[in-house]
């Protein structure tokens, strides 16, 4: 088991109040991502749950029972820290066997529990090594059997691949998300990176400021982002956030469209503008086009290769279907 | 990226070098060359000196006429005996300030640190007024106290800069693990720490080993250590030039190999971190 | 990341510490300043027991009016001043030259280092004798085989011939620290330097030396503290005669050998100012780099 719930949670450091209170309720199995730009207090959030910081005001609940005064240890959680943490003194078996060994299990079972994580993460060959003398993504694997081991209610992760290149990073996404598949035990993974968040997540989380601005499924905040914030942050490459004249015509005070939302075309269209610099990466191709609808050039997909020149002029329509609109406050307008 | 540096160039770079080292261990070497000549061979010319038959006999004289292996415990005793009641005291401070910062650490830090610039002769008669008062002159116990005391913050202020580079979410990660705080200390830290340690110990049983002002000012015959016990050859008489080289040798030689061992702690805990 | 069980652990934890400095800096330092305003003569009958008489600030008059003390300040300024000049240039050179590839780099550093790590009685008294004696010494030795009247080094000379012992102590520590600094250098900053056009010298005074500034005024800070209390050298070799009565000596003198306490207490608080003024100066680049 491994619910969650935050109760009216709220942290302060001095007279800075990082996190005003908020709820948030996490269901047992969930994968749920925070996510957010740097500072917005995901890792402190984390941090509560783990118990590493103490809240100010609110409840932490753990299954069912309050765990607000619990200490880390006790509250059945392991989490994986963005620099790993591994012990540095001891070899790859002692480190997954530690807190084993902290929970005074004997010499066999840590032996049986070692190994059955080994197997899984592809360490077996690696157990009587140092951590200083293996891979980045190595060391990833051993902090995250570390965790295994102690089948804890849930997971935490802390950033946990921003330390590693980006193929390798994209293969650790893909580890973890199969690890929670077959262990179907609650994570939650704290990460800066809105790709992460959208490709492992049943539940995104996304904070700014300490406040949390929408919790929904990845498509639901793709879909139906609740306001600009969240509209502008989900996505890659952002959504096109246009205001101004372009808005208006839509009753909004600002309207968003996505870049593969809109179609381009040297003939004609809603909006006319000229191309700036392309990129081809060969599936697609990104222009971005200075036109009259928006004072910011907008960024456009098309599918496939397709050639237009710097400078070309053009003409591009948004598909009306996925327009959003936000109003004065930002927020989104039915 | 390293540039590749002609035969020449270094050549001559190593030339100099050595040159230049030679010229100021040459002191050194003299001591360790007079320390193995007959007494009468050693107020010769340099060159005669060297011609000279090679003997152990001072190593002998002075071993028995003065008690030496009675200084040399001394110098033993209060060098470690400093050291490690100070690290005693220091570890706990240390890891506090490294680990629960707060903002009067870099304060108490600094504040420590000055007690260190507090020039001993400013507070001579005090200390030697309360030594006489407990009873403490020419004891080695009241020695290992006051070295301590004057060693105290170098020590917490090394240990504290090796703490630091301790990345504290090892220590949440064990909190994670479930150790206690007990735990945490003896399975995690201290392993981390040792060499942190052993470095803080070997360079402040140096600084102990060597320190001329207070061992000069408040040891008689008893508590001497090798310092005290060598500024005796300051009245001599007769010819003593080997015997005080092979005194100065054995209280040397033990601290200079130690202290080949330490160069990199010496920077680190005599520039209190101000120089990387 | 701190709780405040956590807390309270770690102020118990650093209480020992904080608590023996404190009576170590307060409890002489009051008595000092105590006895710097009393007339104390031991050896004339005073005891703390009859009580002293308060003298207001006499003994700080006649601290600064005895006929000692201005020889006193100006030794201390000599040898401190010289073996600062002479540590810190010679250690530039010596880091630079020890920072170049050559053969055998370890074992010449060591060489350099190894004076740092010999006791000052040790040190003073092989100089005095086996080096500066003016008859059976090594440089006397130097001399007369080139014909020359060997010198009476630390009569004649005396306070050249004590900061060539002081320097030959700390000359060590200059250059490692320098040393440690040049190679904190980024090379890219000298080879963008050298792209730029900058010949070798330029390259030592636009780029290197501001580097080594930091360093530098390390290096001067701490020498300065622990050279203004330099003690041994001095009581082993010539005992203050011949105009190297430092302050400190002259502290220690009045204290320990003329017994009168109140005068050199009122000397020692002159001395704990001085050394504060220069400590000042060190805790502000120390501090500042606790926050870096």
């Amino acid at each position: 088991m491994g619910q969650i719930q935050l109760n009216q949670v709220s942290k302060s450091f001095g007279s800075v109040e990082v996190i005003p209170p908020l709820d948030l309720t996490i269901e047992d199995g969930e994968f749920v991502v925070f996510v957010g730009p740097s500072g917005c207090g995901k890792s402190t959030l984390l941090r509560l749950i783990a118990g590493l910081e103490d809240v100010t005001e609110g409840h932490v609940t753990i299954d069912g029972q309050d765990a607000t005064e619990v200490v880390p240890a006790k509250r059945g959680l392991a989490m994986v820290f963005q620099s790993y943490a591994l012990y540095p003194h001891m070899s790859v078996r002692k480190n997954i066997a530690f807190p084993l060994r902290m929970a005074g299990l004997d010499k066999a079972q840590q032996d049986k529990s070692v190994a059955q994580a080994a197997e899984v993460l592809n360490l077996t060959d690696y157990l009587d090594r140092r951590p200083g003398q293996l891979s980045g993504g190595q060391r990833q694997r051993v902090a995250i059997g570390r965790a295994i081991v102690r089948e804890p209610a849930a997971f935490l992760f802390d950033e946990p691949l921003s330390n590693l290149d980006a193929a390798l990073r994209v293969g650790m996404r893909l580890e973890i998300s199969e690890l929670h598949k077959r262990l179907k035990t609650t994570m939650i993974y704290v990460t800066h990176d809105q790709v992460e968040a959208m490709t492992m997540a049943d539940k995104i989380v996304v904070l700014q400021a300490g406040v949390i601005e929408q919790v929904g499924s990845p498509l639901e905040l793709y879909q139906r982002p609740r306001n600009t914030f969240v509209a502008g942050f989900i996505g890659s490459p952002k959504m096109n956030l246009i205001q101004g004249p372009g808005a208006d015509k839509y009753g909004a005070a600002t309207i968003g469209i996505r870049p593969e939302h809109i179609d381009i075309n040297e003939e004609e269209g809603l909006w006319h503008g000229t191309v700036g610099v392309s990129e081809h990466l060969g599936s697609d191709t990104f222009f971005h086009v200075q036109c009259n609808a928006s004072h910011e050039p907008l960024t456009v997909r098309a599918t496939g290769e397709m050639a237009l020149e710097y400078g070309a002029e053009v003409h591009l329509t948004p598909r009306t279907e996925h327009l959003h609109k936000f109003d004065a406050k930002g927020l989104r307008m039915e | 990226m390293a540039r590749a540096v002609t035969t020449r160039q270094k050549t001559i770079n190593s030339l100099a070098a050595w040159a230049v080292g030679l010229l100021i261990f040459f002191p050194i070497l003299w001591i360790f060359v007079m320390s193995f000549k007959a007494e009468g061979d050693a107020i010769k010319t340099p060159l005669e000196v060297l011609a000279a038959p090679w003997t152990l006999e001072n190593y002998g004289v002075v071993q028995e006429r003065s008690n030496y292996s009675r200084h040399f415990a001394n110098s033993v005793i209060l060098a470690f005996g400093s050291t490690l009641l100070g690290l005693l005291v220091a570890v706990p401070a240390a890891w506090a300030m490294a680990f629960v910062p707060s903002k009067r650490t870099k304060d108490i830090l600094l504040w420590m640190l000055s007690t260190k610039m507090l020039p001993a002769v400013g507070v001579l008669y005090p200390i030697y007024l309360l030594f006489i008062r407990l009873g403490l002159l020419d004891s080695r116990a009241g020695l290992v106290v006051v070295l301590m005391l004057i060693n105290l913050p170098i020590i917490v202020w090394m240990l504290y800069t090796y703490f630091r580079e301790i990345p504290g979410e090892i220590l949440e990660a064990a909190r994670m693990d479930g150790a206690t705080l007990h735990e945490e200390i003896l399975y995690v830290l201290t392993p981390m720490a040792i060499p942190g340690m052993a470095s803080t110990l070997l360079l402040n049983v140096i600084l102990a080993w060597n320190e001329a002002f207070w061992t000069l000012n408040l040891t008689a015959a008893k508590a001497a250590p090798l310092t005290a016990f060598i500024a005796s050859y300051s009245s001599p008489e007769g010819l003593f030039y080997a015997k005080l080289s092979a005194a100065s040798t054995m209280a040397i030689a033990p601290i200079l190999i130690m202290g080949w061992f330490s160069q990199k702690q010496l920077v680190r805990g005599l520039t209190f971190g101000a120089v990387k | 990341m701190a709780t405040q069980h956590s807390r309270s652990a770690a102020r118990l934890m650093m209480a020992p510490a904080v608590v023996l400095l404190l009576g170590w800096m307060l409890v002489p330092l009051t008595m000092t300043l105590y006895f710097s305003f009393k007339k104390y003569l031991p050896m004339r009958g005073d005891s703390l027991a009859n009580g002293l008489d308060w003298v207001g600030f006499a003994n700080y008059a006649r601290f600064v009016t005895s006929s000692s003390f201005w020889p006193s300040v100006y030794a201390t300024l000599v040898i401190v001043g010289g073996v600062l000049v002479i540590t810190v240039i010679l250690g530039i050179f010596l880091a630079l030259l020890l920072d170049q590839p050559m053969w055998g780099q370890g074992v010449v550093r060591i060489l350099v280092i190894a004076p740092f790590f010999v006791m000052p009685t040790v040190s003073g008294l092989v100089w005095k004798n086996m080096f500066m004696d003016p008859v059976n010494g090594f440089f006397a030795h130097v001399w007369r085989s080139v014909g020359a009247e060997p010198i009476e080094w630390l009569s004649q000379a005396s306070l050249p011939s004590l900061i060539l012992i002081v320097s030959w102590q700390w000359l060590p520590f200059a250059t490692l620290i320098l040393l440690t600094a040049f190679q904190s250098l980024d090379q890219e900053q000298l080879e963008a330097a050298e792209m730029d056009g900058a010949r070798w010298p330029q390259r030592f005074v636009f780029i290197v030396l501001p580097h080594l500034s930091r360093a530098i005024t390390v290096v001067l800070l701490i020498q300065t503290i622990f050279l203004l209390s330099i003690f041994a050298e001095i009581f082993v070799t010539t005992q203050g005669s011949f105009g190297t009565k430092t302050l400190t000596y002259l502290i220690y003198q009045r204290v320990l050998e003329s017994q009168n306490v109140g005068l050199g207490s009122a000397g020692g608080v002159y001395a704990i100012i001085l050394a504060n003024i220069v400590a000042i100066f060190l805790m502000r680049i120390v501090g500042k780099n606790l926050d870096a």
